[in-house]
């Protein structure tokens, strides 16, 4: 079956319906259908809002038809990570204590997809809070992986990446708080960016790692991705770690994307690189020659605290988790025990009632890390991991201008293959922690299959506010190996 | 360095992480916060002696908006989610008990 999102990227289906081409009711009809058919299979969309999609595609036809302006997004079928506010249909978060919760707002980058003339399809399913890498700890339902369906589509990200990936959405939003979007992008063979700290508003992302989490795209081409970036990045009054312009001038991130980068000095970790399964490291490594075949330099250098990254990461993101998800009380909003005895049992008992095993794990393990006795050794210890990490990267960037690695040290594992361990699982984010641990951009561009057909991605990372150029060094490579042409084969 | 997680432990935490966990799930967490905090403990190869914490990743002090007066969502938007509302409020169980003297 042809599947329109998989034969154009978001950029040229917009065109087509500017145009008059293609109509978005066309568009988003055919898409809807696609997702009817095979979203029984891949289990991306945890709600599909089908008739207020097709409501706003007409409106949208209806404006081109009369020559009115539109958006940068116009007509064009995205959809949104479940942990993102929407007014319309439930926020979920892939949890039951959020059972019932309506947003009465819209998140910044819901808003600012809608003021692109975007037509929203429905909220993806994730790893419950985004917490996991899997998508396995959605209490929704299990998301598969595209390429092969008895395998995980990554996490936490895994409905967006499935979604784009299966062509049931052009483009799609996730959030990243220790790979979240570039893990699920590689598993999928899709493109996922992970923004600089403070590049996007987070107002209406429900918050997990506050210190780590930022929102970002996952597409089919880096086109796409800096297109969405264009829409979603800026300052915004509403989140006061959001940057303003003063501090990081926005730029138009698609201009000179095809645009190869001059004298690029790319930087390789070794001692990293050779924890990654033989054929992962086959794939970087013909990447990298392809780089040097364009003119570029490689550079061989040390990222000596990467190996503490996860025990650093594992602390502060709990401890901030913790403290996030103190809000879900049973009081406010979503899940309330049935008949409690007391007001304790209010909290107590939602609680237990309505978060899932690693939620539970994870609060309780940042409670441990900052409960008395125990700070100093592991929260500001973990702090202090955390600086020697972002030190490291500040010496990298002064003899290269990105790092490249894996994305993970796997292709997508087979479902419930790591679910028995969750240190087992923790481990496989070793490559893409230490992004978020030092608040710089990285991406993840497809450079290949295993033997098996699965995908493999090329992670970019760059320095703070660097995504323009990371954008034309992975448009660089895209352009000449052309593995977004390859889509999986869904019958 | 540290010295083992046990079940004590992991019910004082539970108690103050609210969360009325079974003793199933007592039992389970208290074997792998037992493995993932061993695995943390790699931490302590490291002499961090002089360095700075950073609990922010980025050198940005907060970015602040003009104080100007601005719509607020409302009570009744608020209260919508609410798992039990008494019209303009939350509504919970007793908090305090008949012989408080209030």
């Amino acid at each position: 079956m042809q599947n329109i999102c998989l034969d154009m990227d978001c950029t040229q289906l917009r065109a087509k319906v500017v145009s008059g081409e293609l109509s978005s009711v066309a568009l988003v009809t055919a898409v809807l259908d696609a997702i009817e058919v095979r979203d029984t299979q891949i289990n991306a969309y945890i709600t599909v809002f089908r008739e207020q999609a097709l409501a706003r595609a007409a409106e949208i036809d209806a404006r081109i038809a009369r020559g009115a302006s539109v958006g940068q997004l116009a007509g064009v079928p995205v959809a949104i990570k479940d942990n993102l506010c929407f007014t319309q249909g439930p926020t979920t978060c892939a949890s039951q204590i959020l059972a019932g919760f309506h947003a009465p707002y819209d998140a910044t980058v819901v808003q600012r997809l809608l003021d692109q003339d975007a037509v929203i399809l429905g909220k993806l399913n994730m790893d419950e809070f985004a917490m996991g890498s899997s998508t396995e700890n959605s209490s929704m339902k299990k998301t598969t992986n595209p390429w092969d369906m008895n395998r995980v589509p990554g996490g936490s990200s895994g409905g967006s990446a499935a979604a784009v990936a299966a062509g049931l959405c052009s483009v799609a939003l996730g959030s990243d708080t220790g790979g979240s979007i570039r893990q699920p992008a590689s598993f999928c063979g899709v493109v996922g960016l992970k923004p600089t700290y403070g590049r996007v508003s987070r107002y209406g992302l429900v918050a997990y790692g506050s210190s780590l989490d930022q929102i970002g795209p996952l597409t089919r081409t880096v086109r796409d991705s800096a297109l969405m970036l264009n829409v979603i990045a800026g300052h915004d009054p509403k989140d006061s770690t959001c940057v303003d312009a003063a501090t990081a001038p926005l730029c138009d991130y698609t201009a000179d994307l095809d645009a190869p980068v001059e004298g690029l000095r790319i930087g390789v970790v070794p001692e990293l690189n050779v924890g990654a399964d033989a054929q992962v490291q086959t794939a970087l490594n013909t990447a990298l020659e392809a780089y040097k075949a364009m003119g570029a330099e490689l550079k061989a250098l040390a990222l000596p605290h990467a190996d503490y990254a996860i025990a650093a990461y594992y602390v502060i993101a709990t401890a901030e988790a913790s403290s996030n998800l103190a809000r879900y009380d049973g009081v406010h909003y979503g899940h309330r025990t049935k008949d409690p005895k007391d007001y304790v049992e209010v909290y107590s008992k939602s609680r237990a009632e309505g978060f899932g095993a690693e939620v539970k794990r994870r609060i309780m393990l940042g409670t441990y890390a900052l409960s008395s006795g125990y700070y100093d050794a592991y929260y500001l210890k973990a702090l202090k991991v955390r600086n020697l990490i972002r030190q490291d990267f500040t010496r990298a960037f002064q003899q290269c201008d990105c790092v490249m690695m894996p994305v993970s040290p796997t292709t997508a594992f087979k479902i419930g293959e790591k679910t028995a361990d969750p240190l087992q699982m923790y481990l496989a984010d070793i490559y893409t922690i230490s992004a978020n641990l030092a608040g710089i951009p990285a991406l993840s561009v497809p450079c290949g299959f295993d033997s098996q057909t699965l995908p493999i991605g090329l992670q970019i990372l760059g320095p703070a506010f660097s995504e323009a150029r990371m954008l034309r060094i992975a448009r660089m490579y895209e352009r000449q190996a052309q593995w977004h042409k390859h889509t999986p084969n869904m019958s | 360095m540290s010295e083992k997680i046990d079940e004590v432990q992991v019910r004082k935490v539970a108690k103050l992480s609210r969360l009325d966990l079974t003793d199933t799930e007592i039992k389970e967490f208290t074997g792998q916060l037992e493995a993932i905090l061993e695995y943390v403990d790699k931490m302590n190869q490291l002499d961090t002696e002089g360095v700075e914490p950073m609990a922010h990743c980025l050198p940005i002090s907060n970015c602040l908006r003009e104080d100007t007066v601005t719509d607020s969502l409302g009570a009744d938007a608020i209260l919508a989610n609410a798992p039990q509302r008494d019209g303009d409020f939350f509504k919970v169980p007793r908090i305090l008990d008949d012989n408080s003297g209030a």
